[in-house]
């Protein structure tokens, strides 16, 4: 991979609230037109290493290049060049849909036109609503009009679908798939794996301050290697070996072996294993 | 590619802040009501003659507009600044190219007007209430103008800095409020400046609000007055010196002070 390609790039990132060490080192790389998803659980450090990337947050310690400019250094055209949709707003409440992205486009030097922003987020029949009326989905909708107002080469998306309804999601999934299709390259945290697996080219587990794994979500599955859950009437095991296991028991029972099944671990299990919280291998 | 002018986003920030502030009804009528009822109880009150054809109500409207432009700057802005970390909209905008130059030009722009509507109606309601007489002569008119622009910049300097006191918008209404209102009282506001105790009046003397509320009595009461004053006269070279003053600081706590968000939360 070119540097050119490289959007995001940090090595051995470190940060410490007082005592507490939030990050230890953490690596990762974001390729241009790529939507790489940053899982993990709550307090992993996700929201903390998404805000030293847009330049909200200062760092202990490593390297940050974001579009090849350290983010804590970075100036007005930096910025113009980013999009960010961060968690926990509730501002904007008493003005309407299109007064609020009409006067954000003002901040940029060639912003997309409103009317396109606000029909791509699907808030055309809501546009002269005030924000405060709106529901809590449509209301991160704004925010990601906010967010893609400017044209950003880099969109960082923290959490954007918590607390939203399946419908709500699929569609707001559909809008970032839009977004991705236009070579936008997106940063997207999540602590849900269908999302991850929905949107991401590559997903990179944060556990612990330090990034555990990254690549696709097939890579990631491949790495809890060949074992499999084999269950039966009588019993179960997880094995390497699942198809002599079968063999042997189909010898046992003589024909038939009662309720078998063979599971191979899901991405959860994968990812469950990786962040510590089920039986560590190492 | 051009980034758009700090003037430009200034003045569209300045609109904007305008709608979302004449948007919040509780805000509007908390912010104009306030200092109006305030002047129709205590001029309701103290109605008695004082001097050559004032009457104390009189003396009670002057003091009382200056506060009232204390409570559209300080309190008003100490207030918006506070909601504005504590909403995320700082947070939004620091994510955007606007400039900070641009952030305080649009509040200045807010506060500017608002507390021009405020001056407004609180002469209004004393012209028609208590026959307060507007500035008769250009130097009182003068010193109306000068005080308003120069108590506006003031006390939104010093809001700005008692924004960075609190942690979040509901404590920054003590921060704002309690003050606010202390000065209130020793700064001769809701009583007669003549009859405050002296530890106290020399207390107020510290603070500008006293200054501003004498120097909009100079604007807007008859030279003969200013007998009735702590110093016998308007002292309005002073007054100009102690509002600067207190500028120059408010300006130095904004520069040293301020900050986007709060790195002490997570």
């Amino acid at each position: 991979m070119s540097e050119t390609a490289t959007v995001v790039r940090v090595r051995g990132l470190a940060k410490n609230y007082g005592p507490a060490e939030v990050l230890r080192g953490l690596d990762l790389d974001v390729h241009k037109g790529e939507t790489l998803a940053v899982l993990g659980p709550n307090g992993a450090g996700k929201t903390t290493t998404v805000e030293i990337l847009e330049g909200h947050r200062r760092r202990t310690g490593g390297e940050v290049e974001v579009l090849g400019t350290d983010p804590g250094r970075a100036g007005r055209a930096w910025r113009a060049r980013i999009g960010i949709v961060a968690q926990h707003a509730s501002d904007l409440l008493d003005m309407t849909v299109a007064e609020t992205v009409r006067h954000f486009a003002g901040y940029y030097p060639d912003p997309r036109d409103t009317d396109d922003v606000i029909a791509a987020v699907g808030l055309t029949a809501q546009r002269k609503q005030r924000i405060g009326r709106l529901s809590g989905g449509q209301r991160r909708r704004v925010d990601v009009a906010l967010g893609i107002i400017g044209r950003p080469e880099l969109l960082f998306l923290d959490e954007p679908t918590t607390g939203f309804d399946p419908e709500a999601r699929q569609q707001f999934w559909q809008l970032v798939r839009g977004l991705a299709a236009e070579g936008t390259t997106i940063l997207l945290t999540t602590h849900y794996l269908d999302e991850a697996e929905a949107l991401a080219d590559r997903v990179a587990v944060i556990a612990d301050g330090r990034v555990r794994a990254i690549g696709t979500t097939a890579e990631l599955r491949a790495t809890a290697g060949d074992e499999a859950d084999v269950a039966w009437r009588d019993g179960c095991e997880r094995t390497a070996h699942p198809t002599a296991l079968i063999a042997r028991l189909a010898k046992e029972y003589d024909g038939e072996v009662p309720a078998l099944s063979v599971t191979r671990p899901s991405l959860e299990d994968v990812y469950l294993t990786m962040i510590g919280s089920k039986e560590t291998t190492s | 590619m051009n980034l758009p002018g700090t003037l430009r986003i200034g003045l569209s920030r300045g609109r904007f802040e305008m709608l979302e502030f004449f948007r919040d009804k509780g805000a509007v009528i908390f912010t104009f009501s306030f200092p109006a009822l305030l002047m129709l109880m205590l001029g309701g009150i103290y109605d008695e003659p004082i001097g050559e054809g004032v009457r104390l109500s009189q003396v009670f409207a002057a003091s009382i507009a200056a506060s009232a432009v204390v409570s559209t700057s300080f309190v008003n802005l100490g207030g918006r600044i506070a909601t504005d970390r504590d909403d995320g909209t700082l947070k939004r905008l620091r994510g955007t190219p606007m400039p900070v130059a641009a952030y305080f030009v649009g509040k200045t722009i807010q506060v500017f007007w608002i507390s021009l509507a405020e001056l407004v109606l609180m002469l209004g309601l004393a012209t028609a209430l208590y026959d307060l007489r507007l500035p008769t002569s250009i130097v009182q008119w003068g010193r109306m103008a000068g005080f308003f622009l120069l108590g506006v910049t003031c006390w939104s300097l010093l809001g700005i800095a008692a924004s960075r006191l609190s942690r979040s918008a509901k404590t920054a209404a003590v921060a704002t409020l309690v003050p606010y209102t202390l000065l209130g009282f020793v700064s001769g506001v809701y009583i007669v400046p003549s009859g405050l105790p002296p530890v106290m009046e020399q207390i107020g003397a510290l603070f500008p609000l006293k200054w501003l509320a004498q120097g909009f009595r100079s604007a807007l009461l008859p030279d003969s007055m200013a007998a009735y004053e702590a110093a016998g006269t308007w002292e309005t070279g002073r007054t100009v010196l102690v509002l600067g003053l207190w500028t120059v600081a408010g300006l130095v706590l904004c520069l040293t002070t301020f900050r986007w968000n709060d790195e002490r939360t997570r």
